[in-house]
């Protein structure tokens, strides 16, 4: 499954693109309307982006009330990305939402990160619905298995990971910052490694479906984080590139599955894992079985 | 509907101290005058916006300063090579005007040429830092220049449908005189199709995408 990830796509503004993933996450939606931040917002690195966009977005009551029914006249499975600054915020959101997935976005401005927290955000909202529940993690955790583990008790059904990583550019004549607020959240190439690392030890932590994301730009790309242990796979920073990455993305991903003998890239989920004396078992396809059992 | 597709060099020329950058056209539309492309630059993470300059047959020609990173890699183009472009992107030149005059600062000349054509070669005025500078107003014959300390806004006639592109010093000045001029504005792109919200501009208070509402903006809705 091929998704794009929070904030990397407006479908409403450009529907086909939407069209091209198999369901669409909006942008963070807060419970007030926030402006985002002063410009400049975006600095190019040599090997990604930072972003200060500022979780700009019109707030719930205008989500509810006017986006939400036209993202679904897309006729796409919606996932909308919750953020707030309490777990009582975040869970009257999620009270208010209706035959959507929520993704909570645990690694908001503001909002401690300490696994407490993120337990108890995903407690209160787990409280408040019965939807499908996918806990969003900053990368930047000290132990983001521990708490990806505590989301897991406190009731999610799934992780995406990661978002952004918190990073710094300066101007080449005035080695001031280039962002208008300093430091950003960094994306693309360079946070695939660590995504990785993130999706790699919270598939062996929890076994839960994950939505693995980070620099995706190629099928390849998407191959290994479902090898670490992805269910799922979003493009943010590669849609700026090219809208048309979804589609080259799907395509190659099978592509490159098949020529190391996948038949469904799904049945190299995990197996990143697999010791590597097992590679030869491992490598059979979900539906067939595998030859040591067929007697 | 987007349009993204590879086009080979055709070449890439210097303009005193610009390029021009030929390109193939291929299925690619040129849209209207103000409307812009987003061009790979190659080696870097993301495109770079930039103007169509001029679209003779078969052509899409990009004039362009290398400024920074990007800038510097698509001057390194050779003819034969290939490069992504998305577009045509964002809103345009309303075209519809009764005495166009055109008024360019520097780079911000580059979707002038185009422009010109459409509108069967109304009056120009540009402004540019040095004479070197200068030789890019070939590309807009009969256009009356401004070297620096001369000024464009010096050089404007009252009475005009201005449609103006340059640095933001100008473009303001011209939108003082000129209430009415469509200016040509410039914001850091990531997307160019309203993906990223990176290119926020301040118009009426609220922070707006300038790839949705722009590039091309009424003076008197970005005051
Ligand atoms: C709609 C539009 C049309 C444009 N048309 C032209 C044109 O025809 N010819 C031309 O020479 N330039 C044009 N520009 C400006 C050009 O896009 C920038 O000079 C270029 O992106 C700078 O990239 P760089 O890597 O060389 O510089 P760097 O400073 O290294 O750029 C780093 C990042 O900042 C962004 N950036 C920096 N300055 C600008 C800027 N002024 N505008 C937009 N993005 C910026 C870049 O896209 C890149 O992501 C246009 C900009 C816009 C928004
Ligand atoms: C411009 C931009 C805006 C983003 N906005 C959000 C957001 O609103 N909510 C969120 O959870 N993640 C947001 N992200 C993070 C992405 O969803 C994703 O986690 C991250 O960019 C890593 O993926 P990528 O390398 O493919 O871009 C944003 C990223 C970018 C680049
Ligand atoms: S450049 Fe991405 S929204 Fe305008």
């Amino acid at each position: 499954m091929l998704l794009n990830a929070s904030g990397c796509l407006d479908a409403l503004a450009t529907p086909e693109v939407a069209r091209a993933f198999d369901a669409f996450v909006t942008k963070t939606v807060t419970p007030l309307p926030r402006e985002g931040n002063d410009p400049t917002r975006i600095a190019e690195t040599d090997h990604g982006l930072l972003n200060s966009i500022g979780l700009q977005n019109p707030g719930r009551e205008r989500f509810l009330a006017v986006v939400l029914p036209q993202l679904r006249g897309l006729g796409l499975p919606i996932w909308v990305s919750v953020g707030g600054f309490s777990a009582d915020e975040y869970a009257e959101t999620c009270s208010r939402l209706s035959d959507v997935t929520i993704e909570l976005n645990l690694s908001c401005p503001n909002v401690d990160e300490a696994p407490e927290a993120a337990s108890e955000i995903v407690a209160a909202c787990r409280a408040e619905t019965p939807l499908p529940l996918y806990a969003k993690l900053s990368p930047a955790l000290p132990d983001i298995a521990d708490v990806a583990r505590a989301a897991q008790a406190a009731g999610a059904d799934g992780l995406s990971l990661v978002n952004t990583i918190r990073g710094l550019a300066l101007d080449d004549e005035t080695l001031r910052p280039r962002l208008a607020r300093g430091a950003g959240g960094y994306s693309g190439p360079a946070l695939k490694p660590i995504a990785l690392a993130a999706v790699y030890v919270c598939y062996r932590a929890t076994g839960l479906p994950i939505v693995g994301m980070g620099g995706v730009s190629t099928g390849r790309d998407a191959l290994e984080l479902i090898a670490a242990g992805a269910s799922a796979v979003a493009v943010g920073t590669a849609l700026f590139t090219d809208p048309g990455a979804p589609h080259r993305v799907r395509a190659d991903l099978y592509k490159a599955a098949a020529a190391l003998g996948f038949e469904d890239p799904l049945a190299a989920r995990g197996i990143a894992h697999a010791p590597a004396s097992q590679l030869a078992l491992s490598k059979r396809t979900t539906n067939k079985t595998p030859a040591y059992t067929a007697k | 509907m987007l349009s993204r597709g590879r086009h080979s060099v055709l070449a890439n020329e210097p303009v005193g101290p610009y390029r021009l950058l030929r390109v193939e056209r291929g299925r690619a539309e040129p849209g209207i005058p103000g409307q812009f492309f987003m061009l790979e630059a190659p080696g870097r993470v993301l495109p770079r916006p930039m103007s169509l300059c001029l679209a003779p047959p078969g052509e899409l020609d990009f004039l362009f300063e290398p400024v920074g990173r990007g800038t510097r890699a698509l001057a390194a183009l050779e003819a034969g090579d290939e490069l992504a472009i998305l577009g045509p992107l964002g809103n345009g030149f309303r075209l519809d005007v009764d005495r166009p005059l055109l008024v360019g600062g520097g780079i911000g000349m580059a979707p002038l040429p185009y422009l010109s054509e459409k509108l069967g070669g109304p009056p120009a005025v540009l402004g540019f830092r040095t004479a070197h500078h200068a030789e890019a107003a070939a590309l807009l014959p009969g256009s009356e220049v401004a070297v620096e300390p001369g000024l464009v806004t010096e050089l404007l006639p009252a009475g005009h449908d201005v449609l103006a592109c340059g640095p933001e010093r100008m473009l303001q000045a011209v939108g003082a005189l000129f209430p009415g001029a469509q200016l040509a504005w410039e914001a850091p792109m990531a997307c160019g199709y309203g993906a990223c919200y990176g290119c926020a501009v301040d118009l009426d208070g609220t922070y707006k995408r300038l790839c949705v509402e722009g590039p091309v903006l009424e003076a008197a809705a970005c005051s």
